[in-house]
């Protein structure tokens, strides 16, 4: 018993303290892996707060977004002007969306929102498919991914990349919600459609509009994980990795979504390096949920979700 | 002999049994599912497999118009490589009278392992499933010849003293093995932990969550234990982060070894040039060079009739396939040297796939020399004496870098026989006696 409490409570606090660099690059480790995530999970969260539809097929668009901008690379396309691309591609998906899926459901309930973005999820993976095909396919925009150390403490070109890449995203979406005229629109559609069309809020619009951020978040998120694995269909799995940062951070805010990723990503990495080796490894995927649990079990509505306080 | 009795007569043999006739043996041929995964997450590694199966099949009815005059007929089912869609595959293609079965999935291996002696159907999985039914006295219908994850882990081990100057200088090497956490994943740590118990060198294990997109806190861990070795047993999207991640920590490429499902060419493609040195194991020679190849091209991709990009040929994948079909269609052969050139029912399959015997001249003829080593299988040994070599990536394709490696099997064949006997408790199984069986 003795053992296992100094196993559990003891031995790893002193593998951290005996090599603080190490303990710094497992930090460094977590925080990009984290951002990684929120990436993924801002996706999710600009759908929501707009129109509190949790949107099952965010991977896929990741997917999708990524699998369109390597397939015109493949055929000599310029980055930039492949970027351009992808981006009026994302931004017809998501009138596509509007028209066909949003409109003629509108006013139903969030669940049948929800069901319809399931079909969305595998029609837009057969789709992907059939359309650029299965392959794995190298991601190229110039990127770099060698590493370089600073007293002792290994960085990856690409992961500082891919934060920063998420910080700036993120500071220009909070902007975007909070000062200009159409971020405060999606957030008054977000709380009530009807009211918001009462006061001429133009729902159809907001929905394009959000979909279409979404859509170039998933090319930012595409982006940077197809750097990492290549563009091939387990990028749509990344999905579940969003998941418990949405848990943690809460559905319908920005900064949770990062100041979760960052939780997730750093608890994740410090549990698998320290306390992994005690069980056999392999602790990160369900220790994100126990760790976004735990907070929940404090705040039902994540860290930075908003309270609902109904009248009965 | 009275007509009613002569037709009483053949309807009890029927109803007993005791005239199988199926479809495809109605129509004078033998059938052969093919459960693929040409669609989902494992896609990149499930094509070449498929179309691997489906040109060489071809290819026998193409040329040689069957095996003996013999046609095999095939349909491909989608399973994603999803053990509930790969059982149900199976269950729907069960009616067509299949004589045999690659479930390419040790998931769905394990499913249909109980099954194959109610169904009389030979489950023949090609260097992964359950290693233990390599016993052939307690999984009759069971085959994973030419090796297992274990002979395999061994040859892995022998292929690093070979390396490092012999046996005795495993002594206090560091080896750490990164492993997809399913039971596939796992296969190999018992083999290696009493390897390293033997030998001497310290051995790390590494497990990775699927689907594997994300390994950071594995690759720190790796840094800090600066193994002198690492061995890989992943699969999918897996493979190519592990590539990578090893290549961004600046590991030394060509002492990272992969088993022979973590060395294909989509494993080494995201990494680009970095992948450049990276090692994996293998049993089939890689490239598009053998007489087989040529016949391929010949009968089927000039005609159209080929099932895949013809660029795709000669891929580790494709070529695994390749080499699979053609065992099975060696398996069928044999059994007709026995039962008479017509359609075979699985127990005669099964005979044949226990009395194979594939020699060098054999693979000569079928164009085949070189892409594999000769092999024996017997009622006992499922596993044949297959041996494996490594293959190492140059930025372009795979290159043979090792002489073809014996498997430690004074250790491997004893661990495998106890779990033989484990595993065949849980199926209530009884062991046969093999000498009585000719």
């Amino acid at each position: 018993m003795v053992d296992v409490v100094y196993a559990v409570l003891v031995a790893p606090f002193k593998d951290m303290a005996g090599s603080p660099a190490f303990l710094v690059e497992v930090l460094i480790g977590g925080v990009f892996a984290g951002l990684m995530y929120s990436l993924v999970a801002l996706g999710f969260v600009l759908i929501f707060k707009a129109s509190g539809v949790f949107n099952f097929a965010q991977g896929v668009m990741v997917l999708f977004a990524a699998l369109t901008l390597v397939g015109l690379l493949e055929r000599g396309v310029p980055v930039v002007l492949a970027l351009a691309l992808t981006t009026a591609v994302m931004v017809a998906l998501a009138f596509a969306i509007e028209r066909f899926v949003l409109r003629p459901l509108v006013n139903q309930e969030h669940i049948i929102l929800f069901m319809a973005t399931i079909g969305l999820n595998f029609f837009l993976e057969g789709f992907g498919e059939m359309l650029w095909g299965a392959n794995v396919k190298k991601l190229d925009i110039g990127i770099p991914d060698r590493s370089f150390v600073v007293r002792g403490v290994q960085i990856n070109e690409l992961e500082l990349t891919a934060a920063v890449t998420a910080a700036l995203l993120v500071t220009l979406l909070a902007m975007f919600f909070q000062k200009t005229r159409i971020g405060r629109a999606l957030r008054a559609v977000a709380d009530d459609h009807e009211a918001a069309l009462s006061i001429g809020i133009p729902l159809k619009t907001i929905w394009v509009v959000v979909w279409s951020v979404a859509g170039v978040v998933a090319i930012v998120a595409g982006l940077m994980w197809g750097a990492k694995s290549g563009v091939q269909f387990s990028l749509s799995l990344i999905a579940l990795k969003a998941l418990p940062v949405l848990i943690l951070g809460g559905f319908e805010s920005v900064p949770g979504a990062i100041v979760g990723g960052l939780i997730i990503g750093i608890g994740e990495k410090v549990g698998e390096v320290y306390w992994g080796p005690l069980v056999g490894g392999a602790i990160e995927n369900w220790f994100a949920y126990v760790l976004a649990l735990a907070f929940l079990l404090a705040r039902p509505q994540g860290l930075f979700g908003e309270k609902i306080i109904e009248r009965v | 002999m009275t007509l009613r009795v002569l037709l009483v007569g053949t309807l009890a043999l029927i109803l007993a049994g005791g005239l199988p006739l199926t479809k495809a043996q109605a129509a004078g041929e033998i059938f052969i599912p093919l459960l693929v995964y040409r669609t989902g997450p494992y896609a990149p590694n499930g094509i070449p497999i498929a179309n691997g199966a489906a040109d060489y099949f071809t290819l026998v009815n193409e040329r040689d118009g069957g095996i003996n005059g013999v046609k095999i007929t095939f349909e491909e089912c989608e399973d994603q490589y999803d053990t509930k869609q790969g059982v149900e595959c199976y269950e729907r293609l069960k009616a067509k009278s299949p004589v045999l079965v690659n479930p390419y999935s040790t998931g769905i291996t394990y499913q249909l392992i109980p099954r194959a002696p109610v169904d009389k159907v030979v489950v023949h999985s090609m260097g992964y499933g359950m290693t233990a039914s390599a016993d052939g006295r307690w999984f009759p219908w069971v085959f994973n010849f030419p090796m297992t994850y274990w002979s395999q882990a061994s040859a892995f081990v022998k292929y690093v003293a070979l390396q490092e100057g012999g046996m005795d200088k495993l002594k206090g090497k560091k080896i750490a093995h990164i492993y997809h956490n399913s039971p596939y994943g796992k296969e190999a740590n018992p083999t290696l932990e009493e390897l390293a118990r033997r030998h001497a060198f310290e051995l790390t294990l590494l497990a990775v969550d699927h689907p594997g997109q994300e390994q950071k806190a594995t690759w720190l861990q790796i840094r800090r234990l600066n193994p002198d070795w690492i061995y890989i047993s992943g699969w999918g999207v897996m493979n190519q982060v592990a590539v990578k991640e090893a290549a961004a920590i600046g590991f030394k490429m060509d002492r990272v070894v992969g088993n022979w499902w973590t060395g294909t060419e989509v494993d080494v493609i995201p990494a680009g040039d970095a992948a450049k040195g990276y090692k994996s194991m293998n049993f089939n020679a890689p490239g598009a060079g053998f007489k087989v190849h040529q016949d391929i091209n010949k009968f089927l991709y000039d005609k159209g009739k080929g099932a895949g990009r013809r660029d795709g040929i000669g891929e580790v994948l494709y070529n695994r396939m390749v080499v699979n079909a053609m065992l099975n269609v060696e398996a069928i052969r044999t059994a007709m040297t026995k039962y008479g050139n017509k359609p075979l029912t699985g127990e005669q399959v099964r005979w044949g796939f226990e009395n194979l015997d594939i020699t060098e001249k054999r693979l000569e003829e079928l164009g085949m020399k070189g892409m594999m080593r000769p092999l024996r299988v017997t009622c006992d040994n499922h596993e044949g004496n297959g041996l494996a070599f490594v293959q190492q990536w140059d930025g372009k394709k795979w290159n043979i870098v090792s002489d073809w490696i014996e498997p430690i099997r004074d250790v491997v064949r004893p661990k495998l026989e106890a779990a033989a006997v484990d595993e065949a408790k849980k199926l209530n199984y009884t062991m046969r006696d093999c000498a009585k069986e000719k």
